[in-house]
């Protein structure tokens, strides 16, 4: 027995499916040794951590992060899957991985060691890679931090809900629950954020509000209107106005918790804590196809040399492969299972074939991609693409013609002037650069996501607030989640609310939605 | 590298998140299961139930692009037969939309959630606006209501209630008050002696033995533990209303009675069994049944004997005030009943049921229910038969008085919604 354990018949990593944590070890070594020295790889130390089915759920419900405030909304995210999981409909993710550092791995029991392999190299190694060296990643979240800052989170809504009563704490996440996507900053850098400066902070934000408390601001008195006659006037004090306010703003959460005139500090608090979740998922909702094709190219790469080398068992290996060809399936649009295009399948082909141009490149590639075909360093041109782009500008800049005729891509036109979709471009010399200019929209999150942006609020009036949706080529918003949404947003800025859909080319207004002041 | 093993972890670190899924969508969850309960059986026990909820009290909305309108374009994988300038014909229902969608989170909002209830939370909300009514008659008992709380420390009391912890705080300030020496200041003192002993300085060594006299004297007057310093801790009984009540099940189990019926009426009572042992700690249940003649029985009799004969309900109601003489004085109970019948009865016997209800049983009874078991057929189509002997003889009951409710039960799914309306915490008492 021990004789096994200790060396494994032929220089194998382990043997059979059991795993145990010394093999665990003895796999990470392995791997760790060829990500860094062959592969290059970059990354925090890693963590990993073996849980149950059940905390995976857990984990699941609250969106991957290890420590979480409580809210319904995430029990409701249990409840269904669990559901889906109990009813066999859908099985769970082998793994979740916390962009933090140490890289925390979340490895479920049940998985066979050569599962248990393959999820160290995708997620201890892969993901962890693109983590600490993606440019997003490094400049919007604090890997460090955020465990320190989930904590204070956590801490300060239950103290809130002991203070204020859970009721009207649920009412202010909410709303900025409602409004999450519409809360970051896409362009600026915010600063890094840990335990004691948010305490800190916390505190002398409201230390400051107690300071310059005014009884008669609150209850000015309505200035005078202006006369007729300085209409020019008005105006130029309504933009000086707006600049002062920052407008327009395309951070709602962040207008919501500096300026919203009766939001009380907690409630200030508690929306800049749902922002700032916001901000550390917004890196991760932009690169999500680069970063599942990073970690399953990673893992394929490493699997197989393991296997070359004799490491792990043709039966640990096929299971791997058999497990990974799965993941990157990719059903074609008239299939059954077919749910937009996989990410993982998308990202692993491409990376694969830029590893092929700069090894094996054709004279296609050569036209295309000048720059890298050949150049014979394939892991080199991989990490910097790794760190330098965004799923959209990937898409943009290495999509080869050779991967669109491998997914057989076409593009449909729909307008809805018409009464048929009209196939706009294929996988051919004329629609090669079509097909991906319009892939690569497809993954800016910018147009993924409505435009919308706080234009104007009439301080000097009824404090209306409003808010303008730049339609492009037409597309309104959805109805009934919008005037959800602008429900929970009367509820934290207290009076009325406009939301004008205006065309993003010729400004005419579309469609108004309106909310009365609520009291 | 760290490997932790997380699998000892606290379980359910989401439930409370689940409790508040639950509280925010109960009254969708409570219309949900009433659907959900038409179809499910008494007694199961084990799985939970599977509810699903229309989902807009519990909806997250987001601002997001309509799913039509406007100019729109698709990137879509697995071209076979297209070329450029081919025209396809709308797709039903946008399934083909979507096509580069960052994420799933943007994908709508689904009509209806559905998730599953563990049994204990599915009984929790199924009782949850139920009561027994009037439960009004409280009586302190001298023995099983008294209750103890911890009332803080005293110097007397049993040796089991010893407080450790006190004790020996007391103990410790009173030792250093007056400075006992500890242990090691004698074990130094005795060094002292055996090392000026063995240096052969008289001098010291009588100095260094006078000194560890007096601390071995001291030691010994003032000892490690006192009287003084032991604390018990200190329980006072407190006295705790009790409600006492008890529930007389009578059941019918005559020939007339068909299974089908038997079974609607078995349901009904495992029903309010399972209410009342969960809902109340000191529910006193009879079972009585009856034929022509009626017995109290266990409640494994009750629910599962077979056993035929003739009909007199009276007997049931003898029976039972019978046990209520023996057993349960009116004064310190809170009487209630149920009781199920398929309706038939010698006519005869009617009249006397109806003295007795009126004159003996509704006097000392909180509430009292019954349900009343038809043959399914005779009710799915059109309108019942004529009502039975028992019905008309309650129908005047009920008017008389308002402690009494009667419902028609033909189906297992109308067991529930009238179990529900006989113990509903709103219920109409004029009705």
């Amino acid at each position: 027995m021990s004789d096994t354990a200790l060396a494994p018949a032929k220089g194998l990593l382990f043997e059979g499916a059991e795993w145990d944590f010394d093999k665990i070890r003895r796999a990470h070594d392995a791997i760790e040794e060829i990500a860094l020295k062959e592969l290059g790889l970059d990354v925090y130390p890693n963590q990993i951590e073996v849980i149950t089915s059940e905390q995976m759920l857990d984990a699941y419900a609250s969106v991957g992060l290890p420590l979480m405030y409580r809210h319904w909304s995430f029990g409701k995210r249990f409840a269904r899957e669990d559901a889906l999981y109990r009813h066999g409909l859908q099985g769970l993710a082998y793994e979740i991985v916390i962009n933090s550092s140490p890289c925390i791995s979340y490895i479920m029991e049940e998985n066979s060691m050569a599962m248990q392999t393959l999820v160290i190299a995708h997620a201890a190694f892969g993901h962890n890679h693109f983590f600490k060296n993606n440019y997003l990643f490094r400049q919007w979240t604090d890997a460090e931090g955020i465990l320190d800052y989930l904590t204070f989170a956590r801490d300060f809504v239950s103290r809130c809900e002991e203070q204020q009563g859970v009721q009207a704490v649920e009412q202010v996440l909410d709303a900025a629950h409602a409004l999450m996507t519409h809360g970051v900053h896409r362009y600026a850098r915010r600063a890094k954020a840990n335990l004691a400066d948010e305490r800190r902070r916390a505190e002398e934000r409201r230390l400051h509000s107690e300071r310059t408390y005014d009884d008669l601001w609150e209850r000015v008195v309505p200035k005078r209107q202006a006369q007729d006659g300085d209409a020019e006037e008005v105006a130029k004090a309504r933009a000086e106005i707006r600049r002062q306010l920052g407008l327009p703003e395309e951070n709602l959460l962040y207008f919501l918790e500096k300026r919203a005139p009766r939001m009380e500090g907690w409630q200030r608090e508690l929306v800049r804590i749902v922002r700032h979740i916001s901000q550390y998922f917004y890196p991760q909702k932009q690169t999500r196809m680069m970063n599942e094709g990073c970690a399953t190219f990673v893992h394929y790469e490493i699997l197989n040399r393991l296997h070359e080398r004799g490491l792990i068992s043709d039966g640990a290996y096929l299971e791997a492969m058999h497990s990974h060809t799965n993941v990157v399936f990719q059903p074609e649009y008239d299939d059954r299972r077919y749910n937009g295009i996989n990410p993982y399948a998308l990202g692993f082909a491409m990376m694969q074939d830029i590893k092929r141009i700069c090894t094996l490149p054709t004279e296609e590639d050569r036209e295309w991609f000048p720059e890298i075909a050949g150049n014979g360093d394939p892991y080199g041109t991989l990490r910097d693409a790794w760190a330098n782009y965004r799923d959209e500008s990937f898409v943009l800049q290495y999509l080869s013609p050779r991967v669109m005729r491998q997914f057989r891509l076409f593009k449909v036109l729909d307008e809805a002037t018409q009464d048929a979709l009209v196939v706009d471009a294929i996988h051919d010399e004329r629609g090669y650069r079509e097909l991906r200019s319009a892939l690569a929209r497809h993954y800016d999150l910018a147009r993924a996501e409505p435009d919308i942006q706080i234009a104007d609020v009439d301080l000097s009036g009824d404090r209306r607030l409003i808010l303008r949706h730049a339609a492009h080529d037409g597309v309104l918003l959805d109805e009934a989640s919008c005037k959800a949404v602008l429900e929970h947003l009367s509820m934290l800025w207290r009076y009325a609310i406009l939301l004008e859909e205006v065309d993003a080319t010729t400004d005419k207004v579309l469609k108004t939605h309106e909310v009365a002041a609520h009291h | 590298m760290n490997v932790i093993d997380r699998r000892p972890n606290p379980k359910g670190k989401s439930l409370p998140n689940r409790q508040r899924f639950l509280e925010r969508a109960k009254h969708e969850i409570k219309d949900a299961m009433t659907e959900a309960l038409k179809r499910r059986k008494v007694g199961q026990n084990g799985s939970g139930e599977k509810v699903s909820i229309p989902s807009h009290r519990i909806s997250e909305p987001v601002l997001r692009k309509a799913s039509q309108g406007g100019k729109r374009d698709y990137v879509v994988p697995g071209n076979k037969e297209f070329v450029v300038g081919d025209r396809i014909k709308r797709p039903q229902g946008g399934g083909e939309g979507s096509g580069g969608k960052a994420s799933p989170e943007d994908g709508g909002e689904q009509d209806s959630f559905e998730f599953v209830l563990t049994r204990e939370e599915f009984l929790n909300l199924f009782f949850d606006d139920l009561e027994l009514p009037d439960l009004v008659k409280t009586k302190i008992n001298d023995q099983d209501s008294m209750q103890l709380v911890r009332a803080g420390y005293s110097v007397a009391g049993s040796p089991s209630a010893l407080s450790v912890k006190r004790t020996l705080r007391n103990s410790f300030a009173r030792r250093i008050s007056l400075s006992r020496p500890t242990p090691r200041e004698i074990a130094a003192l005795e060094m002292q002696v055996k090392t000026a002993l063995e240096a052969d300085d008289a001098e010291a060594a009588e100095q260094s033995q006078l000194a560890l006299e007096a601390a071995l004297r001291k030691s010994r007057r003032v000892p490690y533990i006192d009287p003084v310093d032991v604390r018990y801790n200190r329980f006072e009984r407190i006295p705790k209303p009790n409600t006492q009540a008890v529930m007389f099940c009578l059941m019918d189990v005559s020939g007339s009675m068909t299974e089908q019926m038997k079974d609607l009426a078995k349901r009904f009572f495992m029903l309010l069994h399972v209410f009342l042992t969960r809902r109340y700690k000191h529910v006193d249940i009879v079972f009585i049944r009856h034929t022509s003649s009626a017995q109290e029985v266990d409640e494994d009799t009750f629910f599962h004997s077979r056993e035929t004969g003739g009909t007199i309900v009276s007997t049931a109601l003898d029976e039972m005030m019978r046990v209520v003489r023996a057993r349960y004085n009116p004064d310190n109970w809170n009487i209630y009943a149920a009781q199920a019948s398929d309706g038939d009865n010698y006519t005869e016997d009617s009249d006397r049921c109806a003295s007795l209800m009126a004159q003996q049983i509704l006097p000392v009874s909180q509430y009292f229910a019954y349900i009343e078991v038809g043959a399914e057929a005779t009710l799915r189509h059109g309108y019942p038969s004529a009502p039975t002997d028992l019905w008309r003889t309650y129908e005047g009951i009920a008017q008389a008085h308002q402690n009494f409710a009667m419902r028609k039960v033909a189906d297992p799914s109308q067991i529930f919604p009238v179990f529900h309306e006989l113990f509903s915490k709103q219920r109409e008492r004029a009705a």
